[in-house]
């Protein structure tokens, strides 16, 4: 569906993320071969329509909680780059000190509530912080995101059937990139249309389409808005595709190149930076600017990664516990 | 004092919470319609409403998941698990998610949760319904355990618990919620006054000896105490009985200074012996005191077996006073009588793969 875009200044907001997103995720892809990143890096180049789509319905006093593919997530919320990239780097400048590297992302300050490194177990938590905004009588929502593999989890029927029993202010995001790792949404799930899998357990279920920025902005602000006005749980599906590899160790083998070709036709990037230039919101030069700006501010990411230190050893047992008078004993 | 049952000290550390603290609530299979599995939080529902104390469905991962949401973002969520068999199917959020949320996001979010829940054998429930895990969740750095074996303590260490800015893992006993005890009178409404907190990290000496410690973990305190009564009164040995009441954090300068004095040991558990908390103390004791022991520290432990439903098997798959009797004369070099069950460590002789666990015989 043709969405009208949004004014201009916010048009070009969503370009720049979107970019911003793009460059840093390619560059972390770089740093990971390079070694300078360990563990697991989960991309989401493909996904940056959904992501800045899905997250620009939001309130600033609005949750967002993520996966493990979560490094855009944190910088929609505004995360600086330089953070994100020293929390990949295992840096004591990273967002969380380097404690949670690429799958546990956070930034409490701005309500990014974390990604998390199991399928499925952020939905549980997403609903006890409805639960807390609705018991304080707030107007806040959260935007719960996950991915097409997290519907076959017992926490999805779970989570979906007491947060419409508790009529809790949560949008359910599930990031149809067509693939649970290696295994496609038809061969992992018997019904293949994911918005209707909240049906049974009372919860409604949309659809946008995660290529495009306006659309998904569109759905998902009248589903925040509806949760927001009526206190009940909605599920969104996002279509969208990865074109990178679940994780940097994927040799991809379960998709065929005609498929990731057809699929990068629809590249939300050049498309919508395309569409702002049609429009006359944006000339090649203005497009030629983000991306260099983009480019610039990931530059400036890694410096800082890298010079940040390490943390030290003495740290190791640091925020094990929030050790206050009432806790006493040994605890290492 | 007044004297409760350890359920009615439960439900008044509860109710005394949840008046003194808004944010304080409760989450659970069957506590407010129904006054709770073993009735711990009969009339809070009428007193506080069902904003506050919420029936839930039986989704153990994602209750106690809503618990750790509400938590990060500043409620006080006591969540009841009918029994901590059902705990296994909360783990991942227990673990992966309110052990670690502190640490792994860099001490930027707190997980104030308290998870309760009853344990134990007993009732010819079979091998699902009769665990004892306390030291599965022992094992997880970000967790406290509290294991409260009397009313007074059950009352105080939940109060605490609570207050506590950590998740709570909070076992409770089921076949302790009927026994009686002294608790201290909270103080009269308007009144300044003590109340009754017991503070983690603090064990408590049941009874003073000089003979043999004997650490007993939540209902085997009480055990431990009758074998104690018995070594005084039919074989002169005067043993020291130690209640951890939290594992974690440990009171172990208390039991080291006991062991100081009396230079012998036995831990008393009604879990499995391997990975136990007797296989825990008892390194920690061998490491920090190793000078100070006259004998190698003993353990009696539920048997190393699912849990039997036959009664026969079931009496004894788990510790009684006997064991703990034979164990403890064990260490002074004395033969036990003939007709206890040797450490009460019983192994598979058949398993090719058990290690006989040190001290059995």
């Amino acid at each position: 569906m043709e969405r009208a875009l949004p004014d201009p200044d916010t048009a070009r907001e969503w370009l720049q993320t979107m970019t911003l997103i793009r460059r840093f995720e390619e560059r972390a892809g770089e740093m990971y071969a390079r070694a300078k990143i360990g563990g697991f890096l989960h991309l989401s180049i493909g996904e940056e329509a959904t992501i800045v789509g899905s997250a620009r319905a939001l309130r600033e006093d609005d949750y967002l909680i993520s996966t493990y593919r979560s490094h855009g997530h944190a910088l929609v919320r505004g995360t600086p780059p330089e953070r994100v990239m020293a929390e990949l780097f295992g840096r004591v400048g990273g967002c969380c000190g380097g404690r949670g590297g690429s799958m546990h992302m956070f930034d409490f300050d701005r309500r990014f509530m974390g990604g998390y490194g199991i399928v499925g177990g952020n939905l549980p938590i997403a609903a006890g912080i409805a639960l807390s905004s609705d018991y304080r009588e707030t107007e806040e929502v959260t935007l719960c995101v996950f991915g097409d593999g997290a519907c076959n989890q017992g926490t999805f029927g779970e989570t979906l059937n007491l947060a419409a029993l508790w009529r809790l202010p949560v949008v359910f995001l599930v990031t149809n990139n067509q693939f649970g790792m290696g295994t496609s949404l038809k061969r992992h799930s018997a019904v293949t249309d994911l918005q209707r899998k909240g049906e049974s357990l009372g919860v409604p279920g949309t659809r946008c389409d995660g290529m495009d920025v306006a659309d998904t902005y569109a759905v998902v602000s009248e589903a925040v808005e509806r949760v927001r006005s009526e206190r009940c749980p909605m599920l969104v599906e996002a279509v969208t595709y990865r074109f990178r590899g679940h994780s940097m160790a994927d040799p991809e083998e379960y998709r065929t190149r005609d498929e990731v070709t057809q699929w990068r036709e629809r590249d939300p990037l050049p498309v919508f930076g395309a569409l702002l230039e049609a429009e006359r919101v944006v000339d090649g030069a203005a497009r030629a600017q983000i991306d260099e700006r983009a480019i610039a501010r990931v530059d400036a990411a890694v410096e800082f990664a890298d010079a940040s230190p390490f943390p030290e050893a003495e740290a190791l047992y640091d925020n094990v516990y929030v050790l206050d008078d009432q806790v006493r004993g040994r605890y290492h | 004092m007044a004297e409760l049952r350890y359920r009615e000290a439960l439900g008044q550390a509860l109710r005394e919470e949840l008046r003194r603290d808004e944010r304080v609530i409760l989450m659970g299979e069957d506590i407010g319609v129904f006054g709770g599995a073993f009735k711990v939080t009969a009339g809070l529902l009428e007193e506080f409403g069902e904003r506050r104390v919420r029936d839930t469905p039986i989704s153990e991962n994602t209750f106690v998941g809503i618990g750790v949401g509400a938590a990060m973002t500043g409620l006080r969520p006591v969540v009841e698990l009918m029994t901590v068999n059902f705990a296994l199917l909360a783990f991942d959020q227990i673990v992966n998610h309110a052990a670690h949320i502190h640490y792994m996001f860099g001490g930027q979010a707190r997980v104030p949760l308290v998870v309760r829940m009853p344990q134990g054998a007993g009732h010819q429930l079979g091998p699902t319904h009769s665990h004892c895990l306390e030291a599965m969740f022992l094992h997880v750095p970000g967790l406290l355990v509290a294991t409260p074996s009397t009313p007074a303590d059950a009352k105080g260490l939940l109060k605490s618990a609570i207050r506590n800015e950590n998740p709570v893992i909070f076992i409770e006993h089921e076949s302790l919620y009927g026994v009686r005890g002294e608790v201290p009178d909270p103080p009269p409404p308007d009144a300044a006054g003590e109340e009754h907190l017991v503070d983690f990290g603090h064990a408590a000496i049941r009874r003073e000896g000089g003979d043999v410690t004997i650490v007993g973990v939540s209902r085997m305190a009480l055990t431990a105490e009758r074998a104690a009564a018995q070594l005084a009164s039919e074989h002169g040995v005067q043993a020291e009985v130690i209640d951890p009441r939290t594992l974690r954090p440990l009171d172990l300068d208390t039991i080291l200074a006991s062991v100081a004095k009396t230079n012998r040991c036995v831990v008393v558990e009604e879990g499995w012996p391997h990975g136990g908390v007797g296989a825990n103390l008892s390194a920690l004791i061998s490491e920090q005191a190793f000078d100070d022991l006259d004998a190698p520290v003993r353990r009696v432990s539920g048997a190393d077996t699912p849990m039997p439903y036959s009664k026969p098997l079931e009496d004894i798959a788990y510790p009684h006073e006997p064991q703990v009797v034979a164990a403890a004369l064990r260490t002074l070099g004395q033969t036990p009588p003939p007709d206890a069950t040797p450490n009460g460590v019983v192994v598979n002789p058949r398993a090719v793969t058990a290690t006989k666990p040190a001290g059995a015989d």
